[in-house]
């Protein structure tokens, strides 16, 4: 395991099989009596948050405790970060209080990058601008080898298995999504077959480059797809007018239930949340029983868990 | 109670991973009689089996209670519950080197609380991965009992650990090392006992 977690293309495909494994094991803790194992006991993990975000930090927090690390949350708003602090010197004196990781959120693309530079720990990207977040797209692996993963060697998990020959349809907002970089590089790198369905306007520039397909046909893709996964439209990133209207995006990119009678029968709707339900995504689509929204959010924790033991439970490598 | 004659004890015989200074100690036969052994001391010591759950720490110990639960079901005409228990997140070695991959855990559905555990491992060494066995069994619920078996006891506890059933017992120097080898993880049973090469690692067991 590498020494810090900044892009899903720093996984070789043995590394994000090994996570997964590891991942399948410890989801067992959370169906036990006791959901606590001693393993980071006396390591301390910050969480470093400089934007606001739920599902993330609490999960990253519930992860540590679960493996009984301390936490300590740091989030901008209220902090010398108000003061005018720069990220390097908050870095220091998080570190000079002893962190064993920094989980960083940032508003700024490359932030973690930098931080890595600067601090002895490690550093895990929890989402920086509109580059990457490599832990959403393990727990999102996670989720679709549990799901769709073949049959199971006597219920062992999948354990040692890719996602080879799944087709994965990820559809929306994807410029502005971090999300979908972090998955279509990890999910290629495990063997699945990526298309992307954008408005023109919300396809990245250089996406040519990437690993995967491009479709601006949302419906032909569909019947062909073993997992749809939607993102959210991210308004508050959007300094243009993308599309003419919300009703207009919906009619072409939004996933409804005459859209989803399109999908293979076992396929999946997927998406990393927080959900615009009537937007991106249908109320009934999203509560449907196809729909791994919920699933996501406690695969969440198990994969964040997996990262943090991967990363801190050993010796490092060179020493 | 050893299936073995003491003259018997260090003579050598090349098993399959017998090349490379490895001797063998324990044939296939000697296994499988020493297996049998302890499967019914399991069902002497607890009055037919009635409560019993084997639990395998990984790799060697999960074959070993699969064929003790199997054994137990040939003498007895019913099963018992087996499963395995990986302990590597309450080793005390871990922070000594680099993190790694978790075995698999699999309880028995009914579970053990109120069950006599009766972990399974290949050869009692320091002692600590049991420590590490007992402290995992813990957060899977309350036994009414826990025992040990092993296969192989080379004796050097590091902790007041001792077995309650044990395959053989085998006097070894702390420079040399025991390999237990399985059918099922190795291709053949067998027990070898090799010298350490010098400035390699000891045997963490």
């Amino acid at each position: 395991m590498k020494r810090h977690l900044i892009s899903a293309a720093d996984l070789s495909r043995e590394d994000a099989i090994e996570i997964l494994d590891t991942a399948a094991e410890l989801a067992s803790v959370s169906s036990r009596p006791i959901r606590k194992l001693p393993t980071l006991r006396g390591r301390t993990v910050v969480n470093l948050f400089y934007e606001d975000s739920t599902r993330t930090r609490t999960s990253f927090e519930a992860a540590a405790k679960r493996l009984s690390a301390d936490v300590i949350n740091f989030s901008a708003k209220g902090s010398s970060v108000a003061k005018g602090e720069s990220l390097k010197d908050t870095a220091l004196t998080l570190e000079a209080m002893g962190a064993d990781a920094i989980v960083i959120r940032h508003g700024a693309s490359g932030a973690p990058h930098r931080l890595a530079e600067w601090v002895t720990g490690s550093v895990i990207n929890a989402g920086d601008g509109t580059h990457e977040h490599p832990t959403q797209a393990l727990l999102d692996a996670f989720t679709i080898r549990q799901r769709l993963g073949g049959p199971q060697q006597d219920g062992d998990g999948h354990r040692g298995t890719g996602l080879d020959g799944l087709r994965v349809t990820i559809v929306g907002d994807v410029l502005h999504s971090r999300v979908a970089r972090s998955d279509v590089l990890l999910l290629s790198t495990l063997g699945a077959e990526v298309t992307l369905v954008a408005p023109p306007t919300l396809m990245p520039y250089a996406v040519s480059t990437w690993p995967c397909e491009i479709s601006y046909d949302l419906d032909r893709e569909l019947p062909k797809s073993d997992v749809v996964m939607m993102l959210r439209v991210q308004r508050e990133r959007m300094t243009a007018a993308y599309f003419p209207t919300v009703r207009e995006y919906r009619r072409r990119y939004g996933l409804d239930v005459g859209r989803m009678a399109l999908m293979p029968s076992r396929a999946i709707v997927m998406h990393p949340g927080p959900m615009n339900r009537g937007v991106e995504i249908a109320a009934d689509v999203a509560d449907s029983s196809r729909s791994t929204i919920v699933e996501q959010v406690g695969n969440g924790v198990t994969a964040r868990m997996a990262v943090l033991y991967l990363m801190l439970g050993g010796a490092e490598e060179n020493s | 109670m050893c299936a073995m004659k003491p003259e018997q004890r260090y003579e050598a015989r090349s098993g399959p991973g017998g090349s490379g200074g490895w001797k063998a100690v324990l044939t296939p036969e000697e296994i499988r009689r020493a297996l049998s052994r302890i499967a019914h001391e399991i069902l002497e010591r607890t009055h037919g089996g009635e409560g019993v759950v084997l639990l395998g720490i990984p790799t060697r110990g999960v074959p070993l209670a699969a064929r003790l639960a199997a054994r137990i079901g040939e003498f007895e005409g019913s099963e018992v519950a087996h499963g395995s228990l990986d302990v590597t997140m309450h080793r005390d070695d871990l922070r000594l080197r680099p993190a790694r991959a978790l075995q698999r855990t699999e309880v028995p559905p009914d579970g053990v609380d109120g069950k006599t555990v009766v972990l399974v491992d290949d050869v009692l060494y320091s002692g600590r991965t049991i420590r590490a066995a007992l402290e995992a069994l813990n957060e899977l619920g309350r036994p009414r009992g826990v025992q040990l078996a092993v296969l192989v006891d080379r004796g050097h506890r590091e902790l007041p650990i001792r077995a309650d059933y044990v395959g053989k017992n085998l006097p070894t120097a702390q420079r040399e090392m025991v390999r237990v080898l399985l059918e099922e993880t190795d291709g053949a049973d067998s027990v070898v006992l090799g010298q350490q090469a010098a400035g390699e690692e000891a045997d963490p067991r």
